[in-house]
């Protein structure tokens, strides 16, 4: 069965950012990114102009999902950390929740410890919303949150001209 | 599986080109890269190899416009078609949304494809996906060449399902977009379904 979608509302979505801006401060981190694991990406903090954001989530999710299939092999659940690093930049990557992905980018102006304390907060709070959106999804759309039921053919039709 | 953003306004949905070794995946990609307006498309990441060959996965995301106020994003993703290269094909699957089966018209890879779309289902099983849930059309490349199985043929081998099937020749792009729109309209009409 394919799965339901993942669905996100202004609430929690203002919920995460406010997280994510957070540790962005806390960590002296140049970008935080949330990712969902199917390559989606769900929320950014940090100077992101130069940056192919789309092509970074979809990558980091092929990642995580390489490793997950490693650790599999080996016996593991999966790999909850991963660490590059970079002659200038770092990436620090951790599964949240078994759902979702933190992705911390940092440079010498941070450490690992750091990063890693601030990371492991931040990682607990956002579980807590993400556990909270999965069970608002599960619980039935309000008629406002349905929007979708009301595309016609036409509208799909307009996509492509 | 289906992303969808009430706070940006958003649907995003991914889109996985399956098939045998050559058959063509990585070239409907890149043709539609190449058709696609700038604004509309991001870039395309080929994780290859050395010769060309799909090694991880390649990578588009489209976004393709408005409906009820709502940006539509597609990601398509082709999985290596090489037979060794499965546990790769397994992680690709993984949240999709839609599947186009693209064949290789060539008689002599008919056994190929039968394989492939075997294994496609058996990898869509493991992930308790049920292909016949799932929005997913069929496209016969390479039409171009003077070996190949008439589709009437192929259609009894790999269309027993009647879903939506074009003929197409991908390294001139002649049915790469009606392909890519049949089954954006099939994710789109699942998405409705499921709301
Ligand atoms: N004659 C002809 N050649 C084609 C057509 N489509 C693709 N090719 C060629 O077939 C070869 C393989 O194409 P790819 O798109 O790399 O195949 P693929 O399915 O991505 O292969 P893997 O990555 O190994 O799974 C290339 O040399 C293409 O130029 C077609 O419609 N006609
Ligand atoms: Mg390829």
């Amino acid at each position: 069965m394919p799965t339901s979608s993942l669905i996100m509302f202004e609430e929690e979505f203002k919920q995460i950012t406010a997280i994510i801006d957070r540790l962005l401060k806390d960590a002296n981190a140049k970008l935080v990114f949330l990712v969902d694991k199917d390559g989606q990406l769900i929320a950014s903090s940090g100077d992101t102009r130069d940056l192919d954001t789309t092509s970074l989530a979809s990558l980091t999710a092929g990642n995580i999902a390489a490793t997950g299939g490693l650790a599999k092999l080996l016996g593991e659940k999966e790999f909850s950390i991963l660490f590059h690093e970079g002659e200038k930049d770092n990436i620090h990557i951790s599964i949240v929740g078994q759902r979702v992905i933190l992705v911390v980018i940092f440079d010498n102006r941070s450490s690992l410890g750091l990063v890693r304390l601030r990371v492991k907060k931040a990682s607990e709070e956002l579980n807590t919303i993400i556990k909270k959106l999965l069970h608002r999804v599960e619980a039935k759309p309000s008629a406002e949150e349905n929007l979708l039921a009301e595309i016609s053919d036409a509208d799909i039709d307009k996509l492509f001209h | 599986m289906s992303f969808i953003n009430y706070s940006s306004r958003e649907i995003n949905c991914k889109i996985v080109y399956y098939g045998p070794g050559l058959c063509g995946k990585t070239t409907n990609l890149q043709f539609i890269y190449k058709k696609t307006n700038p604004e509309h498309r991001g870039k395309m990441i080929s994780l290859a190899t050395e010769t060309e060959r799909t090694l991880f996965f390649d990578f588009l995301p489209l976004s393709l416009g408005d409906i009820k106020g709502f940006k539509t994003r597609f990601h398509l993703y082709t999985v290596p078609g090489q037979i060794f290269y499965d546990a790769s094909r397994k992680l690709i699957l993984k949240g999709v949304d839609g599947i186009v089966f693209v064949a290789d018209s060539q008689v002599e890879r008919m056994d190929a494809n039968i394989e492939s779309f075997e294994n496609m289902k058996a990898n869509l099983k493991e992930q308790c996906y049920d292909l016949a849930n799932i929005p997913y059309i069929i496209q016969y490349n390479k039409r171009d060449l003077p070996n190949v199985v008439p589709v009437v043929e192929m259609k009894k081998v790999l269309n027993v399902s009647g879903v939506p099937d074009f003929e197409a020749v991908a390294a001139t792009g002649h049915g790469v977009f009606e392909t890519l729109k049949a089954v954006i309209k099939l994710v789109l009409i699942e998405l409705k379904k499921g709301t």
